[in-house]
């Protein structure tokens, strides 16, 4: 009987109070939902309110669960689901560094090329690439970096938006 | 805002105002300059309060010093924080007002947190405010710091930590506002000791409209219409009711009643309903759910139109939800849209207050002049099950069966001005199924989180709030041990609370699941020493009465009713009675266990791992 596990990707709009982000972080742990990545910043500085955009997955049930949790909370302006009411753009920055010297460093070089990765701090024996993209393609760069020097990745998480002229 | 019953201050009159038409525009006058302290005593008067549950310490002296300055709101001293907060909850739950609570800092924080979180499951209205160490001590393990909205953050509805006192005023009012308005909750208030000596800017309840929280009160009239025709067209209807009936206030106990009258559907209730719907009317089937009545139960599952109103499908009512009411379509009206599909599918949510929705089906059901279904079948159905009589008991003239005690106080307390709160357990259960409800508001007891020690101090509560009632804690001897001292409460205020404790020596409830759960094998369920509860009365200075015999037993009930003082009653009751009709943990609802020669029925191991 149990549904499928969908990815879904979840904007929230918050009052920018102290406490906040403890609280939409509380609630995914205190009813036991998953959280993939979370972004977090202030988007109108007048206005005080802040973004956080979720990626979770569950059940249409629990997707369904969280969302009207997330409305509860007092804090909270708007709920919108990218996945499921309006068609949404995601992107995600990452910042890759790769050590090595030789033809890793060649090879690494010219894979960044294709992935559009520009190389943000360079010396003789590594490199720190800026990436973005979907996570999908992220973390298709990160596998492929990883036998030529891996290091160190830091992501920032998704960053989503709807097309067309409406705002959230 | 429709349910906010505290007070008469109006909220959201206008726009949110600037800093400066706000200083012109406050209650008509000029905004007046005082301590932050100063401002606590004068936002709970701007709030209509009168009463509050508090202990001090030394994070809030400057509040409890603007107290002793001021006139106008009664401070009731409890014994320990827990006991405050569950008098302001029987405070509210009687009233249909916020309770408000004053703590201190750390310790008197963590105190109050059982309470806050039982607030928050039965939604029970409540503001606390928590002393906090001074603002440039935070972070710094202070004396008696601790992170009172971090800990209270997963169960308030809401909470804020005040760091400037110009907020002061502001988050007060906003306070009572969502404690006290849509799905009612318990918000906590967390107030440094800097901020409430220094002097700011106090601003009335009127200028005070909160930026983000708007409940949406008014029903979709579309959903009502819609409800109204499934309801027209089911054979075999069923009216499930909830504590939202209770909270949406009087008005919609009237319509729950006016409702059933025009369709003439059964109606059945929660465990915090009860009262919502007269207990005389031949409509009532009893209490659903795990201990709840044959009829109401077996109604539940054979239904084809659930209605349900103000209750939220827990787990107590609905056993297993895979095998719940498998033939219904259902309606669900709830003020919180969280709680549909929460637990069970619905087919028609409303999401509105209840006294609203209600209003609206009762008018839209006279107006588009609808026809009662012909009911006969199922009624005659339903007076099949009832027949089973599934809250027998065999008496017994040596023993007092507890079921015979809750009976006899029932009987014993007709044509008085009755509250009753109730403890954890057995007895509760006892007192749910037997103790029969004619009005809302009557019946304090803690549903969501089962919180043993709630009773005697929400029975405090109520007492001060209904001073010429009779208010009755049905309690456990154990629940009872957990809040006790607050008999010292009830002496010190002359609140004649009558505490008739089931003694069955046993944590009956957990005796109960380990015959059925664990092979009768009862670990630590018993308790080897008890207090002498005669003697523990005289030594509070309030009464002590004991029943042994069920000869004796109406006799003392009548005293513990006449003497016009606290009463510690120790009714010795049968050890080994349990509690049924029972729904065993993982069962359907039509697999009761109606007495002890069915208790062998197997437990599935599924079923052992839920509570
Ligand atoms: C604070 C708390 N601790 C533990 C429990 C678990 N519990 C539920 S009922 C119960 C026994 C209650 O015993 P008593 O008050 O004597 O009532 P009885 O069941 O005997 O009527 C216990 C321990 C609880 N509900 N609350
Ligand atoms: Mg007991």
């Amino acid at each position: 009987m149990q549904k499928p596990v969908e990815r879904h990707t979840i904007a929230v709009l918050v009052d920018n109070e102290a406490g906040v982000l403890a609280r939409v972080v509380g609630l995914f742990s205190g009813r036991g939902y998953n959280i993939e990545s979370l972004t977090v910043a202030e988007v109108d500085h007048a206005a005080h309110t802040s973004r956080v955009t979720i990626v979770t997955s569950g059940t249409p049930e629990v997707i369904e669960q969280i969302e009207a949790q997330l409305r509860r909370l007092v804090p909270v302006h708007r709920v919108v689901n990218w996945t499921l009411e309006k068609p949404g753009i995601e992107r995600e920055l990452a910042l890759v560094k790769v050590a090595g010297t030789g033809e890793k460093r060649v090879e690494a070089l010219r894979i960044a090329d294709t992935f559009r990765a520009r190389p943000i701090d360079t010396t003789h024996t590594s490199f720190v690439f800026e990436i973005t993209g979907s996570p999908a393609k992220i973390d298709n760069f990160v596998d492929l970096m990883r036998p030529l020097g891996l290091a160190d990745v830091s992501r920032t998480g998704v960053a989503a938006i709807s097309r067309g002229p409406e705002a959230m | 805002m429709a349910a906010f019953r505290g007070g008469d201050a109006p909220f959201c009159l206008g726009e949110a105002m600037d800093k400066d038409t706000n200083e012109l525009m406050t209650l008509g006058t000029m905004a007046e300059e005082m301590s932050g302290a100063e401002m606590v005593i004068r936002a709970l008067k701007d709030q209509g309060v009168t009463h509050i549950f508090g202990y001090p310490g030394g994070a809030v002296l400057p509040i409890y010093d603007a107290l002793f300055q001021s006139e106008g709101i009664v401070h009731v001293l409890v014994r320990h924080e827990q006991g405050a907060v569950h008098a302001a909850e029987g405070y509210a739950r009687s009233t249909g007002k916020p309770g408000v609570v004053l703590v201190t800092s750390g310790p008197g924080a963590t105190n109050a947190v059982t309470g806050i979180a039982d607030a928050l499951m039965d939604s029970i209205p409540l503001v606390v405010l928590t002393g906090q160490v001074a603002t440039h001590l935070i972070g710094n393990d202070a004396f008696q710091e601790c992170d009172t909205v971090g800990i209270t953050r997963p169960c308030t509805k809401h909470n804020w930590l005040v760091k400037d006192v110009n907020d002061l005023a502001r988050v007060l009012h906003e306070a009572f506002q969502i404690a006290s308005t849509g799905r009612p909750g318990p918000v906590v208030v967390d107030i440094p000791k800097d901020v409430q000596f220094r002097q700011g800017r106090y601003v009335g309840p009127a200028s005070v409209r909160h930026r983000t929280y708007r409940p949406k009160t008014e029903p979709d009239l579309a959903g009502i219409v819609k409800a109204l025709d499934m309801m027209e067209r089911a054979k075999k209807p069923l009216l499930y009711t909830g504590g939202g009936i209770v909270n949406a206030g009087p008005e919609a106990s009237r319509l729950l009643r006016e409702l059933a009258a025009l369709t003439g559907f059964p109606v059945t209730s929660t465990l915090m309903g009860l009262g919502a719907f007269p207990a005389s009317s031949p409509q009532w089937l009893g209490l659903c759910g795990m201990h709840g009545t044959y009829e109401a139960n077996k109604a539940m599952h054979d239904c084809d139109l659930m209605v349900c109103l103000g209750a939220r499908f827990d787990d107590r009512v609905t056993g297993a939800v895979d095998k719940f009411s498998p033939g219904s379509k259902k309606i669900h009206l709830d003020i919180d849209p969280s709680q549909i599909n929460k637990n069970i599918r619905v087919d028609l949510p409303i999401i509105a207050d209840a006294a609203k929705a209600l209003k609206e089906m009762v008018h839209f059901w006279k107006s588009q002049r609808r026809k009662r279904a012909l009911l006969g079948d199922w009624w005659a159905e339903i007076e099949g099950w009832r027949a089973k009589d599934s809250l027998a008991f065999r008496n017994c003239d040596t023993l007092i069966k507890p079921q015979h005690a809750v009976d006899r106080l029932f009987a014993l307390t007709r044509g008085r001005d009755v509250y009753v709160t109730t403890e954890v357990g057995q007895h509760q259960m006892w007192a749910a199924q037997r103790f029969r409800f004619e009005e809302p508001n009557r019946w304090m007891t803690s549903g969501g989180l089962g919180t043993m020690g709630y009773g005697l101090p929400a029975a405090l509560g109520v007492q001060i709030a209904h001073p010429d009632a009779l208010v009755i804690d049905i309690a456990g001897e154990a629940s009872v041990q957990m809040t006790m001292q607050e008999m010292s409460t009830a002496v010190q205020y002359g609140l004649p609370v009558k505490i008739f404790i089931l003694n069955n020596r046993y944590m009956g409830m957990v005796r109960q699941w380990q015959q059925l759960l664990h092979g009768g094998r009862y670990s630590h369920s018993y308790s080897e020493a008890l207090p002498d509860f005669v003697k523990l009365a005289d030594a509070f200075g309030c009464v002590g009465l004991r029943a042994e015999t069920p000869a004796e037993l109406d006799a003392k009930i009548v005293e513990m009713i006449e003497v016009p003082r606290p009463v510690l009653f120790d009714c010795r009751v049968d050890p080994d009675e349990n509690c049924y009709p029972m729904i065993p943990s993982g069962a359907a609802h039509d697999q009761m266990i109606l007495s002890d020669a069915e208790d062998t029925a197997p437990v599935s191991e599924a079923g052992k791992i839920l509570v």
